[in-house]
């Protein structure tokens, strides 16, 4: 039998509050593409940190060839073959695509990473100018980016972590092709996901993660989702209890908005129509970074500049109007930070409340108002309680709390104001699957109730799972919304790339 | 006509003390440090400088010993910025707090003391020129160096390798750690390195510029040094433009003053201060501009691993 | 082989919030002790001078109240401002600006008057610190400038302003030409608490101060808002706080309390002005703040103590035959000690085993 390309024996590593880590194997064999599969949480990314020497093991030992081998750092990781495209990705904005790589690599000068970076991309199909600033880039394109700088390294062992999160489906083909190719070059990989379809279509090799263990070691292609699924989470997916959708008259109504962008970074905003209706669930598909951050400011008040009569609730013309005002009329959102931006990290749960909800607020005008410190204490602990969140109480301080939980807490929060419309962005990015699934049924359940609920999401397995109806967001631009029992995962596909025929806007527009 | 070669040549002196500190500063800040202890480091090191001057009699020792007074200063600021977290903002004001007071608290013995005469500093040939003679060419060699340097800042920040990774770890980081650089290591030597020119700047100031010690006798020199590098949109070149602007301004009332100009001294002591405060909104009213040039990570901390 | 290593908590240690300013103390101390030994004084001498001799008589104890009057006032100011991560560091100037605004009040003042002569003397000296600290926030506000540098900046303007009048319009023709303004009438001049000590009303200010400042940071929902801001600027954009609001409203109260201490000072202890007001006080409230942990208790425990400094520097200097600039090095120490020490707030020190796995 052949060596190994990378053998782990017993890892471990602890944090102090969790064990990432523990007694984890794991075996690789040259050319081999190797699946690392486990739900967020299961310790998938500590280990692949682990390998590429970002972080050192508290026990165990990695092999590479069958040479056991001590990597203390990134450079050393590479200079030993081993390449990794991260999930977030490493890149310096205001540099060119050159001298991103060029920081990447060992030696030689920036004429050179430039010609190099144009025979890789020209060899792998990955199309990229090296002389372009990253600011400018799709973030499809700086994958690519950080896929050549890995290539360039000449990898026996690629790691990529949750690579397919920000690309189309019809993209996601195009990154199989490059792997598959790579691999039947003699390089191994290993490929971090929770995807399960994704994993049965690529790899031949499983190692599935549940709560830093391994619980099963697998040939994917033998498997079903049903069964790779209870090795990830311990059980099959909990399913959603879906009543037909009854909608209502429009709760928010956006026409031809139109927003140049605020930063240098962003995206204009290109003639927006969107509509939300009582007792409907929407859902915004798109690669992240196609103007879903700009559209939801614009939509919840953060950004105010949007034109007279562009953003309406009911007979109400918000578009000038601050979040708070716009609160007041029953739209309540839940942002995509949970740390920093929905939540104070270092103030308690019973604090956070303070953002969003004036229930504990008595004489209204004098200073914004009095704080009641006991109800707003007893509002945090209903929340805590009701909603099932792990906390050790109404005054923990927000960071303390796993990201699941927290994000469990904000949705409460939101959830529990009764909201007229909500808008969730990414509702359960970086949660397990049962605070996920949680927090869908608690968005249905509002819909039910007669709320009209906007989500922005990535994950098109989401918005297939909980929305009616459903948008795609590319370039800045909206297309038409389509039925969710009319879309496909090839036409939205399709769509997220901004291919959307204008015919399809004219008979869409019932909705 | 001579008078104007004269405020030409203390426009050039007075805007390299401006110019060594926030070219310094401006090296702190590509790494995404913000020391505002800039002032204070200047004034420990413009007391080293001279009371080494008036005990070895070597001008070359003052400056080694500003410096190192700066560098030393810079090491216990990145000390605790780089390894123990702490807030650059409050930091930096702490060191300016500690430099002032201590700065004063060693001087007190030199507030009389006196330097040895120096030579006229002349490039041979060049200085006879007239007009432009005085004007350029009858400095101390440290204004023609800081020129050099800030040409070589320019290839070493924007031509090599080195300075490509020391801008990466004031833009990301996060990314330069995981692309394996010591961002930590590298933020602690651009901090060490902005010290000893801060240190440098204070020395120049104490032993040729004016020369002598007198309590905070850097009087916001080091504020508008960092100042300088929102002015310059963190490039070099025109740190050194800046510099030159602001030793000029700061000549100027002098020269007002001599010229006879009715307007009370007072006022035109504002003129620095009030010139900067200008020229910083002029700059700063477009957020864009700023922020397409601001290291992004300017003024964060940076802790791996958390 | 071991290494020191930092661990993020995931609460803040309570304990070491309260523990952290003392240990800085007694960091602080340790280096006065060898830096007092190695200017070969005795350190005990040094320690009975900064520490008891403040504190040793009622007349003693007034002085340190006079002293920490102002730099609480202040510092009170500047905890709104910081924990709204406003960084006003010009308070020195507001202080010079109330003084000269509370002077030119009190100059107009004729002996005839009745007491309530005293409140527009105070109002103005308000007002005059909420105008300087407003053109920081007006800068800040409408063109993005740094308030850091503009602030600064404009302590040395307040100080060519302050010298401009007193060497101009403003010098005592009776004055054998000193730089100074003529003595205030006495109906002008803030009552004192009792005789025989300089403790005036102001002190009432300060303590009253503080109460209002607490109910505003922990019970209101503006006060709210305001930290907000300063802990998580976006969380503050989420919850549709104005952050341009917050902005003007720490400047305006850190301008006004400053102006107010700068009243205080000139219509109080000074009663004229002259060169000599700006004491440094604006810049070591900054340290009062912080040592304080920029609440509003805590910061009347860091202003007394401060006081201590200057008192005993000023000892320092008569009985040592110290310079008095003894207390900005011990002010900085005091600051820097508080930084280093605050990490254990938020981190835990582990000695962690190198060397891998084994």
């Amino acid at each position: 039998m052949a060596t190994p390309r990378l053998e782990l024996k017993g890892i471990t590593k602890a944090f102090p509050a969790v064990v990432a880590n523990s007694n984890v194997s794991l075996t690789v064999m040259p050319g081999e593409i190797h699946a690392v599969l486990g739900e967020n949480g299961a310790g998938k990314s500590t280990l692949m940190k682990i390998i590429y020497g970002s972080q050192m093991p508290d026990a165990g030992q990695i092999l590479l060839n069958g040479q056991v081998m001590q990597i203390r750092n990134p450079k050393e990781a590479r200079a030993n073959g081993i390449g990794m495209v991260f999930q977030h990705f490493n890149l310096f904005d205001t540099m060119t695509v050159a001298e991103n790589v060029w920081l990447g690599l060992a030696r030689a000068s920036l004429e050179q990473v430039t010609a190099s970076i144009v025979a890789k991309a020209a060899e792998y199909g990955l199309d990229t100018d090296p002389r372009r600033l990253v600011h400018t880039l799709s973030v499809g394109e700086r994958q690519r980016v950080e896929i050549i700088r890995a290539l360039l390294t000449r990898p026996e062992l690629l790691i990529l972590d949750e690579p397919t999160s920000v690309l189309t489906p019809q993209a996601v083909e195009k990154l199989f092709l490059v792997l598959r190719k790579l691999s039947s070059e003699g390089c191994s990989i290993l490929y971090i996901s929770h995807k399960l379809h994704e994993i049965r279509e690529l790899c031949t090799a499983c190692t599935v993660l549940r709560a830093g263990k391994v619980t099963g070691v697998c040939n994917p292609k033998e498997e079903t989702n049903a069964s790779l699924s209870r090795m990830m989470i311990g059980a099959e997916p909990p399913l959603l209890e879906h009543h037909e959708c009854k909608a209502g008259a429009a709760t928010m109504v956006v026409k031809n908005l139109s927003l140049e962008r605020d930063d240098q970074f962003g995206v204009d905003l290109h003639e927006i129509n969107l509509r939300v209706c009582a007792g409907e669930v929407v859902g915004i598909a798109g690669v992240s970074g196609n103007g879903q951050k700009e559209l939801l400011y614009a939509l919840s008040g953060e950004d105010t500049r949007a034109p007279h009569g562009s953003v309406c609730m009911g007979e109400a013309d918000v578009s000038g109007r601050d979040p708070a005002e716009r609160r007041c009329l029953g739209l309540h959102f839940v942002p995509e930070e949970r740390l920093g931006r929905g939540a104070v990290p270092t103030l308690s749960l019973a604090q956070n409340l303070l953002l969003t909800r004036t229930e504990s607020i008595s004489m209204p005008r004098c200073a914004g108002g009095w704080i009641r410190v006991k109800e707003l204490a007893t509002h945090a602990e209903r929340l805590i309680e009701h909603f099932h969140i792990k906390a050790g109480g109404p005054n923990s301080v927000a960071r303390s709390l796993s990201g699941g939980n927290l994000q469990k807490y904000i949705v409460a929060r939101e959830i529990d104001a009764n909201p007229k419309l909500l808008i969730v962005s990414q509702p359960t990015w970086g949660v397990d699957v049962g605070a996920a699934a949680q927090i869908r049924g608690e968005i249905l359940r509002l819909r039910d109730k007669g709320c009209a609920v906007l989500v922005v999401s990535e994950e098109l397995d989401e918005l297939f799972e909980i929305c009616d109806r459903m948008y795609v967001i590319a370039r800045g631009k909206l297309s038409p919304s389509i039925p969710i029992a009319e879309a496909t995962v090839e036409k939205i596909g399709e769509w997220m790339s901004g291919l959307w025929s204008n015919s399809a806007a004219s008979e869409a527009h019932h909705a | 006509m001579d008078s104007y070669a004269l405020l030409i040549a203390a426009t050039l002196n007075a805007g390299t003390v401006l110019a060594i500190a926030s070219l310094g500063l401006l090296i702190n800040e590509k790494a995404g440090i913000v020391n505002l202890g800039a002032e204070g480091m200047m004034l420990c090191a413009a007391i080293a400088g001279f009371a080494c001057v008036v005990h070895t009699g070597s001008d070359t020792m003052g400056f080694v010993a500003g410096a190192a007074t700066g560098a030393l200063m810079a090491a216990v600021f990145g000390g605790l910025v780089v390894w123990l977290n702490t807030n650059q903002y409050a930091t930096g004001l702490a060191l300016t707090l500690f430099g002032t007071g201590f700065s004063a608290f060693a001087g007190i013995n030199y507030v009389q003391a006196q330097i040895p005469e120096r030579p006229d500093f002349a490039i041979p040939y060049l200085s006879d020129i007239p007009l432009v003679g005085p004007a350029l060419f009858h400095q101390h060699p440290l204004v023609y160096l800081t020129v050099v340097f800030a040409l070589g800042l320019i290839w070493f920040l924007y031509r090599t390798r080195s300075g490509l990774i020391l801008r990466s770890v004031g833009e990301s980081p996060e990314s330069a750690h995981a692309l394996g650089y010591p961002v930590r290591w590298i933020r602690m030597g651009a901090i060490m390195v902005g010290g000893a020119l801060c240190g440098l700047a204070g020395a120049y100031l104490s032993i040729i510029y004016t020369p002598l010690w007198v309590e905070g006798m850097v009087a916001g020199k080091g504020w508008i040094a960092l100042a300088l590098t929102t002015f310059a949109t963190w490039r070099p070149a025109r740190v050194l433009l800046g510099a030159y602007l602001f030793g000029g301004v700061t000549m100027l009332q002098f020269h007002l003053q001599g010229v006879g100009v009715e307007v009370p001294s007072q006022v035109l002591s504002m003129l620095p201060y009030l010139a900067t405060i200008v020229v910083l909104a002029f700059i700063s009213r477009n957020p864009r501009w700023i922020r397409i040039n601001i290291p992004a990570a300017m003024g964060k901390p940076f802790y791996p691993g958390s | 082989m071991h290494k020191l290593k930092l661990e993020a908590r995931s609460q803040p240690s309570q304990m070491w919030s309260y523990a952290s300013p003392v240990l800085a103390l007694v960091c602080t101390v340790v280096i006065g002790v060898i830096l007092f030994s190695l200017l070969g004084k005795d350190p005990m001498k040094g320690l009975q001078v900064f520490f008891w001799e403040p504190i040793k008589s009622g007349y003693a104890v007034g002085e340190l109240l006079v002293k920490a009057t102002p730099l609480l006032i202040i510092a009170l100011g500047l905890a709104v401002c910081f924990r709204s991560n406003v960084w006003n560091i010009g308070a020195e100037g507001q202080y010079i600006l109330g003084a000269v605004g509370a002077s030119g009040v009190a100059l107009m003042a004729s002996p005839s008057m009745g007491g309530w002569i005293v409140v527009p003397v105070l109002l103005a000296g308000v007002l005059a610190g909420m105008f300087w600290a407003g053109l920081t926030a007006f800068l800040r506000d409408r063109f993005n400038a740094n308030e850091i540098l503009v602030s600064l900046m404009l302590v040395y303007v307040a100080v060519q302003v302050l010298n401009f009048l007193v060497f101009g319009p403003w010098k005592d023709p009776l004055g054998y030409n000193f730089p100074q303004t003529k003595t205030f009438e006495a109906i002008t001049r803030i009552p004192r608490l009792f005789a025989g000590s300089r403790v005036s009303i102001g002190i009432f200010f300060a303590l009253i101060g503080v109460g209002v400042i607490w109910i505003f940071f922990f019970r209101t929902r503006s006060g709210f808002a305001q930290q907000v801001g300063g802990l998580a600027p976006a969380a503050s954009r989420y919850a549709g706080f104005s952050s341009r609001r917050a902005l003007w409203t720490a400047l305006l109260i850190s301008g006004g309390l400053a102006g107010l201490a700068g009243a205080l000072e000139v219509a109080g202890p000074i009663g004229q002005l002259t060169p000599y007001v700006p004491a440094g006080y604006g810049f070591a409230a900054i340290i009062v703040a912080y040592v304080g942990r920029l609440h509003p208790v805590g910061m009347v425990f860091s202003a007394v103590l401060m006081s201590m400094f200057y008192i005993g520097g000023e000892l320092a200097q008569s009985r040592l035959g110290l310079p008095k600039s003894l207390t900005g090095v011990f002010q900085g120490l005091l600051l820097f000690s508080l930084l280093a020490c605050d990490m254990l707030v938020n981190y835990r020190l582990r000695w962690i085993a190198l060397g891998g796995p084994k």
